[in-house]
């Protein structure tokens, strides 16, 4: 999961309960509008695919989101976008490099392996398979991402030179080179040979997650193949 | 600028109200005491207050109360009523009368955000949050109002993904000033949000229904994205800690699905897993939705399967479908045909 996932803020109580560390933001870019590419350095090991939580005040609950970087990697990379009126979102969005951060420890089970499979997520849920991509878990991997605009198609560029012809991008409100011209779940009816054994991972709203589990299901992949990642 | 209502608000929303007015702090009470003790519908009818503060009042607010806009009833009795929750969004609530209670079956969100697989909700997507008010209006404008014993938040939506205007409608439930309901009288289910279930659990005495389901995790994953984020074990955790046996009844509700997780070995680790909490478990019928791949599991295996659990010390039944014939049994509540809001987008 890349966004919010935390319920109300201030009603969840003491942050000390979670776990929260203390460190200093690496940078925090607007890499599309109203989206942004946190980076802090890594201290604690954790799994491609787990979520973290993170606040700017330990009075505000965290909120959790996926991790984006490899595992090995220097920096913890969190993709987050800003919730007009949110409690949180918008301090997130106003911090700059050397600013104070909390951080939870590294949780959750959406996780993965090298096997062959499916990655299927919409706009920032494509954080927890950057993750997974750049710990060297996308091999045998196809990827189809969906947007309603092409900025919304993150890390399109790596991903386009990693999985090359295994990596699908598609977009309901604009048109652009090599981009599918509708939702994913279109191009994914159009796929005679989706294959129905490999596990698919599903990372985005509600919405879609409930739209190609079914669609997926109906071509006759067994649910238990079918492991989702939903915001909330 | 729409009005805006006063019906759900705390003792000390109305209070900051009657303050904004320039009304003494006692009138908060006499609010709370019109609205929900002597439950009237206008502002005129608050006969206590001044003429010139019920006319102050009707400017910027209205009561907030919303009749329902269709009944549907089911051979069995049970009433499913359709609420409007603002343009073009709808909630349904189940009243279930029985021999001796009759129980109201609360919505909480328009839709959900949680994608069970065997949920009818969970395909509607999630359309938005419902206000206190919006909550207790299916109570208070529900033409069995006066009959109701028990209430049960477990309609459309998961409730402790609406914690604050949860708790705020526990509270005008619960309090004196308010409907004045035993929390006993009150269960709240989740999928377990931990974060939520332990403010749930340090503010009200309400009773806790967790979605079960499965005891394995794997499995569990599969029916309830929730298990990735939070897993079942840690929500056991959080319940054998918090104590709470003692002053509130915890249940486990557990959909039985045919040939997924009602064998033995199901029964022998539910035992395993729930061993240390003082609990109940509810063994429910599956009830199928459109395109889903799961069955539920014959009578004969409920039975062997509540005998299982019984015989291991856990208090177990198996819960009455009610209202399946007009989709209002467990599970099958939606208003997604209704909605004028356009198809999600992504």
């Amino acid at each position: 999961m890349a966004k919010r996932r935390a319920t109300s803020g201030a009603l969840l109580g003491s942050s000390d309960e979670t776990g929260l560390r203390e460190t200093r933001v690496t940078e925090n870019i607007e890499i599309a509008a109203g989206v942004f590419l946190l980076k802090y350095p890594r201290e604690r090991d954790f799994l491609p695919g787990q979520v973290v939580g993170i606040t700017v005040d330990r009075r505000i609950a965290p909120r959790y989101y996926s991790i984006s970087s490899g595992k090995d990697e220097e920096f913890v990379d969190l993709l987050y976008d800003v919730v007009p009126g949110g409690e949180l979102t918008p301090l997130l969005a106003a911090l700059r490099g050397g600013d104070l951060l909390f951080v939870s420890p590294p949780s959750g089970a959406f996780l993965d392996g090298d096997e062959e499979g499916w990655w299927i997520a919409t706009g920032t849920g494509i954080a927890p398979f950057v993750s997974m991509a750049k710990s060297g878990l996308g091999g045998r991997k196809h990827l189809v991402h969906g947007s309603r605009l092409a900025s919304g198609l993150y890390y399109r560029k790596y991903f386009a030179a990693v999985l090359k012809e295994r990596y699908v991008s598609c977009c309901t409100k604009e048109a652009g080179d090599g981009i599918f011209s509708g939702r994913l779940t279109a191009w994914l009816g159009q796929q005679e040979d989706l294959p129905t054994s490999g596990r698919f991972l599903l990372c985005g709203s509600a919405e879609m997650v409930v739209d190609v589990r079914d669609l997926l299901i109906a071509r006759g992949v067994p649910f238990g193949n079918i492991s989702s990642e939903i915001y909330f | 600028m729409a009005k805006e209502p006063l019906f759900g608000r705390t003792i000390e929303e109305l209070g900051e109200t009657a303050r904004r007015f320039g009304q003494a702090p006692f009138v908060a009470r006499q609010l709370a005491e019109w609205l929900y003790r002597k439950r009237v519908d206008s502002f005129e009818r608050m006969a206590n207050l001044s003429k010139t503060f019920r006319a102050s009042l009707a400017e910027e607010h209205v009561v907030g109360l919303a009749p329902p806009e269709r009944t549907t009833i089911s051979s069995d009795g049970t009433k499913k009523y359709l609420f409007a929750a603002g343009p073009g969004r709808f909630v349904e609530a189940a009243f279930i009368p029985e021999e001796r209670r009759a129980t109201l079956c609360l919505s909480t969100q328009v839709g959900c955000k949680m994608g069970c697989l065997f949920c009818m909700t969970g395909k509607q997507g999630f359309q938005g949050q419902l206000s206190a008010g919006e909550i207790l209006n299916q109570l208070r404008s529900l033409p069995e109002s006066d009959r109701i014993t028990n209430i049960v938040y477990m309609g459309m939506g998961e409730p402790l993904d609406n914690l604050a205007n949860v708790l705020s409608s526990i509270e005008v439930l619960t309090a004196d000033w308010g409907f004045a309901l035993s929390p006993r009288r009150i269960t709240v289910s989740t999928i377990g949000i931990i974060p939520a279930m332990k403010v749930f659990l340090e503010r009200t005495d309400c009773h806790l229904a967790v979605s079960l389901h499965s005891p394995f995790e794997d499995e569990r994953r599969t029916l309830m994205p929730v298990e990735n984020l939070y897993p079942l074990a840690e929500v056991l955790g959080v319940l054998r800690e918090s104590a709470i046996a003692r002053r509130r009844r915890v249940s486990f509700e557990y959909i039985m699905f045919g040939g997924l997780n009602d064998t033995p070995r199901h029964a022998k680790e539910l035992v395993r897993v729930l061993d240390g909490i003082r609990c109940r478990v509810n063994l429910i019928h599956f009830h199928p939705i459109p395109g889903t791949p799961l069955h539920g599991s014959s009578d004969e295996t409920m039975l062997g399967f509540e005998r299982r659990l019984k015989e291991s010390g856990i208090i177990t039944t198996i819960r009455k479908s009610r209202g399946q014939d007009i989709m209002a049994a467990c599970g099958l509540l939606s208003t997604k045909a209704l909605t004028s809001r356009p198809q999600a987008d992504y």
